[in-house]
């Protein structure tokens, strides 16, 4: 059969399950858009590459499958670094397709050349420059793998115009063969013995759970071992969904904005039963009080994850839902039944929770976090949400109970501002009977702000949230508690009319100034069929509590 | 935990960009490279990747646990202790006016090196050994006058069982 190489991509695209992509055409890719629109493959044009990738990954986030990005050459390749380096951070598997320039004019500084694979390089998983049509193939099928395996990720495929331009007799490439990439999904059952008899053993164990619960796909395994257990329950940011908000063993987040219960239990527990996260720094404040009293389990599927920041006693590496899956049958077997020697921890922390509960100052302003509690009470808790960055990400994460994974959709590592509306449109594309919606800021919303024209034009029903205080609110708060309130350049001072703005592009604007604007204001919004942004200008200068300062132990809150 | 020097040698993938990421690897990281030394084996697909790192004991596990990470590195092993056997080799011109020639020669017999190119002015010295064997032979030659100097970094392999 022959081929060129655009056909070769589309029909292993195909191959792959790929029914939709992300992109934006240019010069080096317009023979793959030929292709491209000869086949049942839906592709959604963003305004700008970053919001295709973002895009790619709240699809990729939503849906569970690998997110595909097309991109031209040049700037249209630099654009998606950001939103690559997000996915990256996030562990997220996208498949970041960049045209280049012909092989003959590589290196040669030619009309939207950049050396997109050497800029990509320290923040893909892999990557790959395919320079003959016959490589093709098996390189989107290595990319795919790497992708979709192991700890999961971006990987990007250059492709230069005259690869895909060329026709060769296609050759189906034989099954993915990769020497030196096998990911250890099966832990090592001595290790998980070892777990085991740690959690028998323990008097206040506390379970942290990361986005590697969500990415595997173990809420289920993780439900099990701690109601099985009576183990309470913490996460980080990635982590928020992987057990439900709504069950009593839940004690919120943990870390720099965590609640002071799921603080002050990490400090307090004699185990700590880490699965799937990686102790970044807004998790652990200052490494050596963190945890201190407890033995540490650890089990991710990357190895690098562990002993990295924190040294732990028992690590696991494998697979998170077929590690929990073999834990809760050892228990099981074991005959554990978290017996009545649990009872004073989960009573400390019932007292916990009942004296510090995460609250807030109501005053005659709209709080923004009032804002998500209606936003929470209206969805009855069902919504998928994305955000953006900053205090409108904390209060989501707050104020929003996630029973189920993959429902909270945010840049958590890298911290994208500009991430929460694309990823809302990739997200509602892999969800189309899900109401959406974007919590943001009115710093962040304007990163992006040009994705609404792709909402539109798709139908899509996403609604927007704007928590609008006029400044860039996180930094703000630091400079307030940190830097003798000096806002250097924090102050948003002019801002469009977002509601007029939402109906220039066709969407629906609605505005409240009063309290008792917000409840109407959302439920208007939200029962609307269309694209709508809800714009709530809130306090001006509420602060997202509790706050532990950079470096501090986790112990020390700053609280409302 | 103090640093101490680690010889990691590794196998890879004989593709363009491999050595890149691995030195990418460490420059984002912020690892450090004493030396590098890279080449085909005998299987035309493999190339061997041979560096010297000051780092302590977990760091050291941190970058060996990175490099395996990637997509394109076959195997890691890190080689210090005695266990493996560590060479460099250095070419080394220096000043040989005629009164010094003969000290040159002594010193070269001694060190089982040798002279490889006589000029009128200088001599190239090729050495062969482990680094504190051609850092000794550089301090004998300064005095003399050393004009330039290369080394080619540390490579090693393991010592098959007996």
């Amino acid at each position: 059969m022959e081929l060129n190489g655009a056909q070769i991509l589309m029909k292993t695209l195909q191959e792959e399950g790929v029914d939709t992509i992300f992109g934006f055409p240019g010069g080096a890719v317009i023979d793959i858009y030929h292709a491209l629109v000869r086949t049942p493959i839906r592709h959604v044009l963003a305004r700008h590459e970053q919001g295709a990738v973002h895009a790619a990954d709240g699809y990729a986030r939503a849906s569970g499958k690998v997110g595909v990005c097309l991109v031209t050459s040049g700037p249209g390749a630099t654009n998606t670094v950001t939103g690559i380096a997000t996915a990256f951070a996030d562990s997220i598997p996208l498949v970041v397709i960049t045209g280049q320039v012909p092989t003959h004019l590589i290196g040669n500084d030619a009309f939207q050349e950049v050396d997109i694979v050497g800029i990509t390089r320290p923040c893909t998983k892999h990557n790959y420059l395919v320079k003959n049509t016959e490589d093709l193939a098996r390189c989107v099928k290595e990319a795919f793998f790497i992708a979709r395996t192991g700890r999961p990720g971006p990987v990007l495929i250059d492709i230069p115009k005259n690869v895909a331009s060329r026709i060769v007799a296609y050759q189906p490439p034989a099954k993915v063969r990769l020497r030196a990439y096998r990911p250890t999904y099966s832990p090592n059952p001595k290790q998980v013995q070892k777990a085991a008899d740690l959690i028998l053993a323990a008097q206040r164990p506390v379970i942290f759970a990361g986005g590697g619960v969500v990415l595997s796909g173990a809420a289920a395994e993780l439900i099990e071992l701690a109601r099985a257990n009576r183990i309470p329950v913490t996460a980080s940011l990635m982590g928020l969904g992987a057990f439900p908000g709504t069950d009593p063993l839940w004690m919120g987040m943990i870390g720099m904005h965590g609640t002071f219960t799921a603080n002050m239990s990490v400090a307090g527990c004699d185990l700590l039963i880490a699965v799937g996260v990686r102790f970044d720094d807004r998790v652990t404040g200052k490494t050596e009080a963190f945890a201190a009293q407890a033995h540490i389990v650890h089990i991710d599927i990357d190895p690098t994850s562990i002993r990295k920041n924190i040294p732990v006693e028992v690590p696991v590496v494998g697979d998170c839902r077929l590690t929990l899956k073999m834990l809760n049958e050892v228990l099981h077997a074991k005959g554990s039944n978290g017996g009545p020697s649990r009872d004073p921890w989960l009573g400390q922390i019932a007292d916990w929770k009942c004296q510090r509960p995460l609250t807030y100052i109501k005053n005659h302003e709209i709080k923004p976090q009032y804002v998500v509690e209606k936003l929470y009470e209206l969805t009855a808790g069902k919504a998928l949400i994305t955000t953006e960055v900053g205090q409108n990400q904390m209060w989501a994460a707050q104020f929003y109970a996630f029973d189920q994974p993959n429902q909270f959709i945010s840049s958590g590592g890298l911290g994208t501002m500009g991430f929460g509306l694309p990823a809302a449109i990739g997200a509602q594309i892999a969800c189309p009977d899900r109401l959406v919606v974007d919590v943001a800021g009115d710093g962040s919303i304007q990163m992006n702000i040009q994705e609404l024209a792709t909402a539109v034009e798709n139908r899509l029903p996403i609604k927007v949230v704007i928590l609008n205080n006029g400044y860039l609110g996180m930094v703000r708060q630091w400079q307030e508690l940190f830097y003798d309130k000096c806002y250097a350049c924090t102050g948003i001072t002019h801002s469009p009319d977002f509601a007029r703005l939402a109906e220039a592009y066709g969407a629906v604007g609605l505005r409240a100034e009063r309290v008792e604007d917000v409840e109407p204001v959302l439920r208007q919004g939200l029962f609307s069929d269309r694209t709508v942004i809800m714009d709530f200008a809130v306090c001006r200068e509420e602060g997202v509590y509790p706050m532990v300062p950079a470096g501090a132990p986790i112990t020390e809150m700053l609280l409302v | 935990m103090d640093s101490e020097k680690h010889v990691l040698t590794m196998l890879v993938d004989n593709e363009p960009g491999v050595l890149s990421r691995v030195v990418g690897l460490f420059g984002g990281r912020g690892y450090n490279i004493e030396s590098l030394c890279v080449a085909e084996t005998v299987d035309p697909l493999i190339s061997r990747i041979t560096i010297t790192t000051k780092a302590n004991a977990p760091l050291c596990e941190q970058i060996e646990k990175q490099l395996r990470k990637l997509v394109n590195v076959i195997k890691v092993r890190d080689l210090s202790g005695n266990n493996a056997v560590k060479r460099e080799m250095a070419l080394i011109c220096v000043r040989a006016k005629s009164a010094d020639r003969a000290e040159i020669q002594r010193i070269v017999d001694i060190f089982r090196c040798k002279v490889v190119d006589v000029g009128p002015e200088f001599y190239i010295v090729e050495v062969t050994g482990d680094e504190d064997k051609i850092n000794a032979l550089i301090n004998l030659l300064k005095p003399l006058g050393i004009k330039k100097i290369a080394r080619t970094g540390m490579i090693a392999l393991f010592r098959e069982p007996r």
